[in-house]
């Protein structure tokens, strides 16, 4: 493929993008309640231990056939959840340290099985298990543009593992459609959960079951890789962008999907731009998913850091605002009602200062003139109510917490800015000035 | 004498029916009966025997590890009891779950989870939804008013996250009510709120008591007992008391119960010339 749009091919990507699509969706939806039951490593449990099962069913039944295979990897997928958690009872450790334990055994294991096989002179892979085989789900009889494709043609075309894909995905849709409140309760309060009758424990066995389901579906397609990705990349970025569980399952289906046709495209065409051949989409796949967390971890709205890192900027202005409020009210208490500017920059970062006065005077709380700085009617009511804030604090300090007087400052000086109120106290804070009246 | 006849037939035909047992009365509405817990064999609760009266506040105090917490779970069936029966108003608690509430701990759930103050009580209402039906309406409002009762209502969708300790544990609070359960378990309702709240679970508590319910509630500062209180459980291990407050909360049962602590025994003792010097 050279550079420049890509093309698609109906042969070449029709059944590889839809299987993507699908092991995407299925997998992306069931990840978060993964995530939210802090078993993200699960999905990587249960995709790398079903090569054991693999070989075993192949060494059993002789032959590569998908029923078998399908067989023997869904029983390994189901020990490792109970593994899991015998090592974590037993073991007493912690759920991510179960899991590890047990897939690398049980991987390991499965390493170990294929020698043994090869040695017999058969040939099975592990390579396959983590990256799948998207590209050999070739249509070979396709027809050259879309609006020629019969119905009839098209479904005795769909390869077995997209039709496996397909029946994955019904099947998670009716399960989260039937149980989204069980799962919701299990997930969030078990206790609850169990004593209302919807036992937590057979919520998370259920739930496993079906992680498991849609690894096996998934990874002889796809691979393991993107199943982990999947698994977690579309529940994590969903839950950035909202604080609703059903919006985050939608919104984790709509990534999922964007994911995998975003990295399928992106597979064939990013390469393309340095002139080189296409790569695995699999993978493609799986960066696109990491690329649209990171996206998410920087640029949400809710948790983002960028909004987090305003958030706090704004914050540290405001303070810097309300304390040079509180410096003119202070100096005018003391009979001094024009202050200098360079005064006010004591001690502060002069830009933050400067900063402080234009929006301050633009909010008609100061008036400066030849260099001098006073306090407007408006300012100095938002000054009275900080320095009453701070006194009464101060009073409660020293009269509640039994602080020293000298020593309340400036803890004060940090509760002035909270929305929490002191409670109310006297005329005249420990170091005898006068607390403000309200208002 | 017939209840002992009545007993004795039981113990004969290897049924245990607490109900029929002479120290138990069907009438209560938790009978528990010689219940031990043990965990990896080593007994956090031994051979524990106790009726719950019926439309009181119960507090169950004791020492940390005394096995407050478990006794609670135990009877809920949320930790497996090496031996010993549990029965509510003389039944089995498969058969009344939805006459019992249970507010758990509020660290016991993970408070970032993705779902809004009304979406946790409406959680209470899941028993009578039943298994694959949405939350309706209804049941929806219902769920509203109870957050009302706990002056919660304006952060019905807020984000629990969102919330200070306190009105989280209001936010349980309303789930339990939410429950329409006649008998209710609270794990440590008190830990760690403001006092507002204290107040407004305080007023909950009476308000369940004035319609006809029963509340047992695991709570660790022994000032307030009496004043909140009708009825305390003191445990350490075992029962070591229980009963009204004017007859068990003694000196000397706490002395029993903390086992000679002395911070915690001069704050009991405070707490007792109180209740001694006329209490309501």
């Amino acid at each position: 493929m050279s550079v420049g749009p890509v093309e698609f091919d109906l042969a070449r990507d029709l059944f590889p993008l839809a299987a993507g699509v699908l092991a995407a969706l299925g997998c992306g939806l069931l990840g978060n309640f993964l995530v939210l039951r802090r078993l993200s490593l699960m999905g990587d449990a249960i995709s790398h231990s079903v090569l054991p099962g693999l070989v075993i069913a192949f060494l059993v039944t002789s032959s590569r056939g998908s029923l078998a295979m399908f067989i023997g990897a869904t029983v390994a997928g189901l020990a490792t959840v109970v593994l899991v958690e015998a090592v974590k009872r037993l073991g007493r450790v912690e759920s991510g340290a179960a899991m590890g334990v047990v897939f690398s055994v049980l991987f390991a294991l499965g390493v170990l099985l294929i020698e043994v096989a090869s040695a017999r002179g058969v040939d099975l892979d592990a390579d396959c298990v983590l990256h799948g085989q998207l590209e050999t789900l070739v249509w070979f009889s396709a027809p050259d543009h879309l609006s020629d494709v019969a119905l009839g043609d098209l479904l005795r075309a769909v390869p077995q593992e997209v039709t496996t894909l397909g029946i994955m995905v019904v099947v998670v849709l009716a399960f989260l459609g039937l149980f989204f409140k069980e799962l919701r309760i299990a997930a969030f309060d078990p206790a609850l959960s169990t004593t209302q009758g919807f036992h937590a424990g057979i919520m998370h066995y259920a739930l496993m079951v079906l992680v498991a389901f849609a690894t096996v579906a998934s990874f002889e397609a796809v691979g393991s890789i993107l199943v982990i990705a999947m698994l977690i990349c579309p529940a994590s970025t969903a839950r950035l962008l909202t604080d609703r569980l059903r919006t985050q399952v939608w919104l984790s289906a709509a990534i999922a999907v964007l994911t995998a046709s975003g990295g399928y495209i992106a597979a064939a065409a990013v390469p393309g731009i340095w002139g080189k051949e296409e790569v695995n989409a699999a993978g493609s796949m799986s960066v696109f998913a990491g690329l649209l967390l990171a996206i998410a971890v920087v640029f949400s709205s809710r948790h983002g850091v960028v909004v987090r890192r305003l958030r706090q900027r704004r914050l540290a202005r405001a303070v810097v605002r309300e304390d040079l409020l509180a410096t003119l009210y202070r100096a005018s208490e003391s009979g001094r009602p024009g202050t200098a500017i360079t005064t006010l920059s004591e001690g502060r970062a002069p830009r933050l200062v400067r900063a402080a006065m234009r929006v301050s005077e633009r909010r008609g709380d100061v008036r400066v003139a030849d260099g001098r700085v006073v306090l407007t009617d408006r300012g100095r009511r938002v000054a009275k109510a900080l320095i009453r804030r701070h006194r009464l604090w101060e009073h409660y300090l020293v009269d509640e917490a039994g602080l020293p007087p000298d020593h309340v400052h400036g803890t004060a000086e940090l509760l002035e800015h909270l929305e929490t109120l002191p409670p109310e106290g006297p005329q005249v804070d420990p170091h005898g000035r006068e607390i403000p009246g309200d208002g | 004498m017939k209840r002992r006849t009545k007993a004795s037939a039981a113990a004969g035909s290897g049924q245990s029916n607490l109900a029929e047992l002479p120290e138990h009365s069907s009438d209560s509405p938790l009978s528990i009966h010689a219940m031990t817990v043990a965990y990896d064999k080593k007994p956090v609760l031994w051979d524990v025997d106790y009726d719950a009266p019926r439309n009181r506040l119960i507090a169950i105090v004791g020492p940390n590890g005394a096995g407050k917490s478990t006794l609670i779970k135990a009877c809920l069936g949320l930790v497996s009891r090496a031996s010993g029966e549990v029965e509510f108003w003389g039944e089995n608690y498969r058969e009344v779950r939805s006459r019992i509430g249970y507010v758990p701990q509020r660290e016991s759930v993970d408070w970032d989870f993705p779902v809004s103050a009304l979406d946790v009580v409406c959680m209470g209402r899941y028993r009578r939804i039943g298994w694959c039906r949405p939350v309706s309406k209804r049941h929806r409002q219902v769920s509203l008013e109870c957050l009302e009762r706990v002056g919660m209502r304006d952060y019905a969708n807020r984000q629990i996250s969102q919330l200070s300790g306190g009105q989280q544990q209001r936010v349980f609070l309303a789930r339990a009510l939410a429950q329409e359960a006649e008998l209710y378990f609270m794990d440590e309702p008190f830990a760690g709120v403001d006092a507002a709240t204290e107040r407004a679970i305080v007023e909950v508590l009476r308000e369940l008591k004035s319609r006809g319910k029963t509340v047992i509630v695991v709570h660790h500062d022994l000032q307030t007992v009496p004043e909140y209180f009708d009825d305390v459980i003191l445990l350490n291990m075992r029962v070591v008391a229980s009963g009204p407050v004017e007859d068990v909360f003694t000196r000397d049962n706490l002395h029993k119960t903390y086992g000679g602590r002395l911070t915690l025994l001069s704050e009991a003792a405070e707490a007792v010339a109180r209740a001694a010097s006329g209490r309501k």
